[in-house]
């Protein structure tokens, strides 16, 4: 059998076999037989990796078809070329640590085996999102990951707040969705394909008109704003942090969010014919991620402060689509994978020892107590903070530098945002793991540094992001290890890359100069506000002006309640009264005269076996009086 | 005129007439009485109207087959008059009442 298909389906069977025995196997078992699932898979794309890095050279499997409608054909197909290979690296890997993080984070709790049987779903439908050889096998994996997200994000739905949560990304989600449907069909219509190759030729050979090609981009970058929380559709992202933390770490920062830059790099040839696209997608990237991290400011839930920085760094990955660098979006994307998964699994941990605290006010000084966490934190947060020559580091100055060439402005207000990102992260980090223990006695008492399989996971990220920018250093650093990724995805994105990306060492130095000195005034402000001044964020009833604003998260979520939401509600309820009064009432009306009729017919069966005889007579005598009429007609 | 020629000489007619009205009289007895000795009385009269008619018809047609219907009419009656009081004893000392309205269990 083909090693793709192998891939694909091994999470599949982990899904059916955890799902379906899972609640009579020992937990144990039923974890790792998750888990190696998902290594199998992982070292089956090493290997189907290393087949692609030599050849380059796209190896495609068709299973069966699809649909066969007309003259459109659709085939059940995987395909893995460059793009793929990478993405399947960066969910089986990062996937597998989680599984594994996870057999001791859900420990003891009754639906384990359906935690894990969710999990190897995901994996499953991530895997056909990315390995899809045409749009309709990414749909099918896009509103698979959906489907997954949402059963995850509500896994403890015992609570109503949960449940709602849950709700809430799988309609926001929804919303993209049928963006990204549209934008499918007017493909299918202009192009009588879904196949990628065959779609993107006939969109180079420049058979389809701007203006579609322009509305496809856009359609399908609406798709994206869904799955990728962008504005408008980003309010669910930090909701869905009321799924466990593994889940938040899988889908909720490191693989599903980033299902919609993959579309776009996907389609790089489409959105190079579209400017105006692009341009969507810079402005929408850039305000996503300004907010996202203005907000970020003022969260005191270590969940919710990641979140936010989540959406502010897919924003910064759209902000990189938007200028055509697609390699440093799709550098970011793995980084940021690394770095963000790091992060979630590290407050997973402070929030296990916590025993489910998650207010960083009631933390402080957790140093001591749980040093291997302490240590990948602070390796993330210099990682996302951008510390230099750490992974995050790198990225980002790809992506700055990216920018810098097409707009100063924008460069300007991205630089901001990073600088935001460094304030706040640092802000957690420094407010959780040093100063003095907020919390009360029996917490004090409880805390311990998680289990082995919870800090494994953490160390082998914490790796990754120190050292994960070595696949695409800058040129400055020397030419022959230069630009890794950006060689490796020619094939994919050579067309349309950021050709004027040679700006001279200078600009570049003085460029990294700036961000790093960014970086070193976040770090001395977050030191002197919270380790010099002690200061602990203030409790809700206290915080006025701005920062009201900021921790009430802009009034965005009552904002879409007062009228996207009101606006539905009213006229469900117009539309209620119209179908009670009319439609209910004319059905409920014959429903009754029926039953009045047949209360009629009733009343003769009233038992009296003279009554019977009586209508036996009457019968009689209507006959012969019909016979009679009928001999004198004649 | 004797009795034989004033019977001879009634037209068909009036034996159709007269058995009708005792059909109907009958008829009505059923529907109408509560009382199931009055009852079996009254199936007793249909029938013998319609044995009535038999005859007449035999005499008017001068078939004999009409004559041998009545006595099979005739010995059917006496069995099921017979039957009928039967039950209407086992009815009786069950119920205490030979009422038509306490056998009211073929109602659903």
């Amino acid at each position: 059998m083909d090693t793709l298909i192998l891939i694909l389906f091994i999470p599949l069977a982990g899904f059916l076999i955890s799902g379906l025995l899972g609640s009579r196997l020992p937990e144990k078992v039923t974890g790792w037989i998750s888990s190696s699932a998902i290594l199998v898979s992982f070292v089956l794309s090493l290997i189907t990796f290393n087949k692609i890095a030599a050849t380059g050279a796209a190896i495609k499997v068709k299973l069966f078809t699809f649909l066969s409608v007309a003259n459109l054909h659709v085939d059940f197909a995987i395909q893995a070329d460059r793009l793929t290979a990478i993405m399947m690296l960066v969910i089986t890997g990062i996937g597998f640590l989680i599984h594994v993080y996870s057999i001791s984070y859900m420990h003891g709790d009754k639906g384990f085996y359906k935690f894990f049987a969710y999990l190897n779903l995901f994996v499953f439908n991530m895997l056909v999102l990315v390995m899809g050889s045409n749009f309709l096998m990414l749909f099918f994996g896009w509103e698979g990951v959906g489907l997954c997200s949402y059963l995850l994000i509500g896994f403890w739905y015992t609570n109503v707040d949960y449940g709602k949560a849950a709700r809430k990304a799988f309609i926001m989600n929804r919303i993209g969705d049928l963006g990204l449907l549209l934008g499918i069909f007017l493909i299918v219509w202009q192009t009588q394909s879904l196949d990628y190759d065959i779609v993107l030729k006939k969109f180079m050979s420049g058979e389809v008109a701007g203006s579609i090609t322009t509305a496809i981009c856009i359609l399908l970058f609406i798709g994206a704003m869904g799955k990728s929380a962008q504005i408008p559709l980003f309010t669910w992202l930090p909701d869905a942090m009321a799924g466990p933390t593994p889940v938040s770490a899988l889908i909720h920062a490191a693989t599903m969010v980033t299902a919609g830059v993959y579309l776009v790099v996907r389609c790089n040839i489409m959105y190079n014919m579209a400017p105006d696209a692009r341009a969507l997608i810079l402005y929408v990237g850039l305000a996503t991620s300004l907010l996202a991290a203005l907000i970020g400011l003022k969260q005191n839930d270590i969940k919710k402060v990641l979140a936010y920085s989540t959406v502010s760094q897919l924003g910064l990955m759209f902000i990189a689509l938007g200028v055509g660098a697609y390699t440093a979006a799709m550098f970011h994307l793995i980084t940021h994978a690394f770095f963000k998964a790091l992060l979630f699994l590290g407050s997973g941990s402070v929030i296990h020892a916590m025993g489910g605290e998650q207010d960083i006010r009631k933390m402080g000084g957790l140093k001591s107590a749980m040093p291997i966490t302490y240590w990948t934190f602070l390796i993330g947060t210099l990682a996302i903070s951008g510390m230099p020559l750490l992974s995050g580091f790198f990225s980002k100055d790809e992506i700055l530098a990216g920018i810098f060439t097409q707009n100063k402005l924008v460069w300007g207000l991205t630089v901001a945002s990073a600088f935001l990102t460094a304030f706040y992260m640092f802000r957690v980090f420094m407010v959780t793991f040093l100063g003095g223990f907020r919390g009360t006695e029996e917490q004090k008492h409880h805390l311990h540094e998680s289990p082995a399989l919870i800090t494994f996971p953490l160390i082998v990220l914490a790796v990754l992001s120190l050292f994960g920018g070595v696949i695409n250093l800058p040129s400055f650093l020397g030419e022959a290890n230069a630009h890794k990724l950006k060689h490796f995805l020619e094939p994919i994105t050579g067309e349309s890359e950021l050709q004027a990306h040679h700006l001279d060492h200078s600009t570049e130095f003085i460029l990294i100069g700036i961000t790093v000195a960014g970086f070193l005034l976040a770090l001395v402000l977050t030191y002197t506000k919270y380790i010099k001044g002690k200061a602990i964020p203030e409790d809700d009833a206290a915080i006025v002006g701005s920062g009201k604003v900021l921790s009430n998260k802009f009034y965005v979520d009552e904002a879409y309640d007062a009228t996207v939401v009101a606006a539905v509600n009213s006229t469900g309820q117009a539309l209620n009264v119209v179908d009670k009064g009319i439609f209910s009432g004319v059905m409920s009306w014959v429903s009754s005269f029926v039953s009045r009729l047949s209360d009629l017919y009733g009343r003769m069966q009233n038992g009296h076996v003279q009554y019977y005889l009586l209508y036996m007579v009457v019968g009689l005598l209507f006959i012969l009086a019909i016979n009679y009429i009928k001999t004198l007609w004649n | 005129m004797t009795p034989e020629s004033i019977f001879n000489n009634l037209d068909i007619s009036h034996y159709i007439y007269l058995s009708c009205v005792l059909f109907c009289i009958g008829l009505f007895g059923v529907l109408t009485r509560r009382n199931m000795i009055v009852l079996l009385m009254c199936i007793e009269l249909m029938l013998n109207a319609v044995n009535l008619l038999f005859v007449a018809f035999s005499s008017f047609m001068g078939d004999s087959a009409g004559q041998l219907f009545v006595f099979f009419i005739m010995v059917v009656a006496a069995a099921e008059a017979a039957v009928g009081l039967a039950i209407l004893v086992m009815v009786y000392r069950n119920t205490r009442n030979t009422d038509i309205g306490f056998l009211n269990k073929l109602k659903g």
